[in-house]
């Protein structure tokens, strides 16, 4: 079980975990929630450059189509190919086996507390 | 990501929200809710994709509470509809249904509607919950010259619907339907249900209270509507929940949407709207233009679109990235490729397990296997355009 209050968290419903200076990204569970049925993600491939505020992915479900964006400028170090192959993983397990993207960042940018972010979704 | 467009439960509506009937029920079963028309209403319960395979399998329970009902009441009832309505409504039988427009002066569509004869002088319009105030008003003053009485009841006629094949046998084995008479018979009702066809509807009811049940839905399987009074809703809901067990699942608006567009149903504010002609929706045979009389629509309808007006087609394409509404579509793959029209509705189709959707396209781009191209999100994506319905259940 992810401790969530161990996580920052962006505006456009993302999680962020740093780990020395790899950073794990997923969508919240409210993310989640609002797309329904998580049925396609498109995610970039390792070695992809991002930049924060940039849209690197998709999220899609059978209602609609959520953007991913990078919350840090930095160096795609991995995709999550088990939610590639296994779509639904975004909603059964968001902060966990959920996850999207693993990128490499010199730093992390100011993001949302745990707090400040279920301010943000009124839960 | 970005808001995929449901409410956030933090933000607040200027607007007053409605609330279903049944919005206890659903809150106490854990559904998510949606804005729609200004109504709260359940956008899921559980998951889309369970309750759009629970539709095609066994049977879901949707609450539609929040459509509107107008009522026409008096002997000038019939001739009223015939002239403000497309279709020749005087020539449904009593306890018949039938799939109608609201026509603006220009031919433009208001509204799509389902009306029902519950009387020789009676008819009750299903209209949309956008659409219901703008409906009721139109038709108020559409009849002022005919003698008959419009009353909009939306307020007091709660809609549940059952779809699914199980729907009739659940709604069977269901205890407290009778028909109106000495002791609520049951037998009578099982016999009554066993009769009803298809767009028929007979007047029952449900724990002593008045019931229409219908055959009707927006689904693609078979089902049934039934309209009641709101406080009487709740019980209906449970009775039929508790009866169907695992066989019936609450389903919510998201799965109502992927299986109405997989039936090739089209839906107000998509497929229809003030700026299209009946035939150019495909909906050329609900227009009775051999109908006795003048009707709201007619000169625009004779005199029909332009030449080289869009017309809706189905598209379906392969991989897993769905055409959305709004999106571009083109006749080609390169740079050179000609804009000719735009994607109404689409989505993953749960049960084909391929992309589907509905657009408006040029005429000469309209022909059935014909290879377009859609712009999903800057990225062209193959499509045949199709004649809807994708889908269609096995009788």
């Amino acid at each position: 079980m992810t401790d969530q209050t161990a996580l920052q968290y962006t505006e456009e419903h993302e999680w962020v975990r740093a780990d020395g200076d790899t950073v794990t990204i997923g969508i919240t569970d409210y993310a989640a929630e609002k797309l329904g049925d998580v049925v396609y993600v498109d995610l970039p491939a390792a070695g992809t450059a991002v930049t924060a505020g940039s849209v690197v992915g998709e999220i899609e479900s059978t209602k609609s189509v959520g953007e991913l964006f990078a919350p840090v400028d930095g160096e795609v170090v991995e995709a999550n190919q088990a939610v590639i192959d296994s779509p639904e993983l975004v909603n059964s397990d968001p902060f966990g086996e959920g996850w999207l993207i693993k990128v490499s960042a010199a730093a992390l940018p100011e993001l949302l507390s745990h707090d400040e972010y279920r301010a943000l979704t009124g839960e | 990501m970005t808001d995929p467009g449901t409410t956030a439960p933090g933000t607040t509506e200027s607007a007053p929200e409605r609330r279903s009937p049944l919005d206890a029920v659903h809150r106490a079963a854990g559904a998510s809710f949606t804005d729609f028309a200004g109504w709260q209403m359940p956008v899921r319960y559980s998951s889309d994709l369970a309750e759009h395979h629970a539709v095609r399998t066994h049977a879901g329970i949707f609450d539609l509470s929040h459509m509107g009902e107008i009522v026409l009441l008096g002997p000038g009832s019939a001739a009223a509809l015939d002239h403000a309505l497309a279709g020749r409504l005087s020539a449904i039988a009593m306890g018949q249904a039938k799939y109608s427009l609201l026509l603006a002066e220009d031919g433009g569509i208001i509204d799509d509607l389902v009306v029902y004869r519950t009387g020789e002088d009676r008819y009750m319009v299903v209209a949309n919950a956008a659409n219901a105030r703008v409906v009721a008003e139109e038709l108020r003053a559409r009849a002022d010259r005919f003698d008959t009485f419009v009353s909009d009841e939306s307020d007091d006629i709660a809609l549940v619907a059952l779809q699914g094949p199980d729907a009739r046998t659940v709604l069977r084995e269901t205890p407290g339907f009778g028909v109106d008479g000495p002791g609520n018979d049951a037998d009578d009702f099982d016999a009554s249900l066993d009769a009803l066809k298809y767009y028929r509807a007979f007047p029952a009811t449900f724990e002593g209270e008045p019931v229409l049940i219908a055959r009707t839905g927006y689904t693609g399987e078979d089902g049934f509507e039934l309209y009641l009074a709101p406080d009487r809703a709740p019980a209906l809901w449970e009775a039929l929940r508790e009866t169907g067990g695992p066989r019936v699942v609450p389903c919510g608006l998201a799965s109502r949407d992927t299986l109405r567009l997989e039936a090739g149903m089209p839906l107000y504010g998509h497929e229809l709207s003030r700026d299209i002609l009946p035939v150019q929706a495909g909906l050329g045979r609900v227009v009775a233009l051999d109908k006795d009389g003048d009707f709201v629509g007619r000169a625009a309808v004779e005199r029909g679109p332009a030449a080289d007006a869009p017309v809706l087609v189905g598209l379906t394409a392969e991989g897993r990235r769905a055409p959305r509404a709004g999106y571009a579509v083109f006749d080609g793959e390169g740079d050179d490729a000609r804009e000719v029209g735009e994607i109404t509705s689409g989505a993953p189709s749960p049960t084909l397990g391929h992309p589907v959707g509905m657009a408006f396209v040029a005429p000469d781009a309209a022909e059935t296997g014909r290879g377009l191209y859609v712009d999903v999100r800057g990225t062209r994506v193959a499509a045949s355009v199709v004649k809807p319905p994708f889908y269609q259940r096995t009788k």
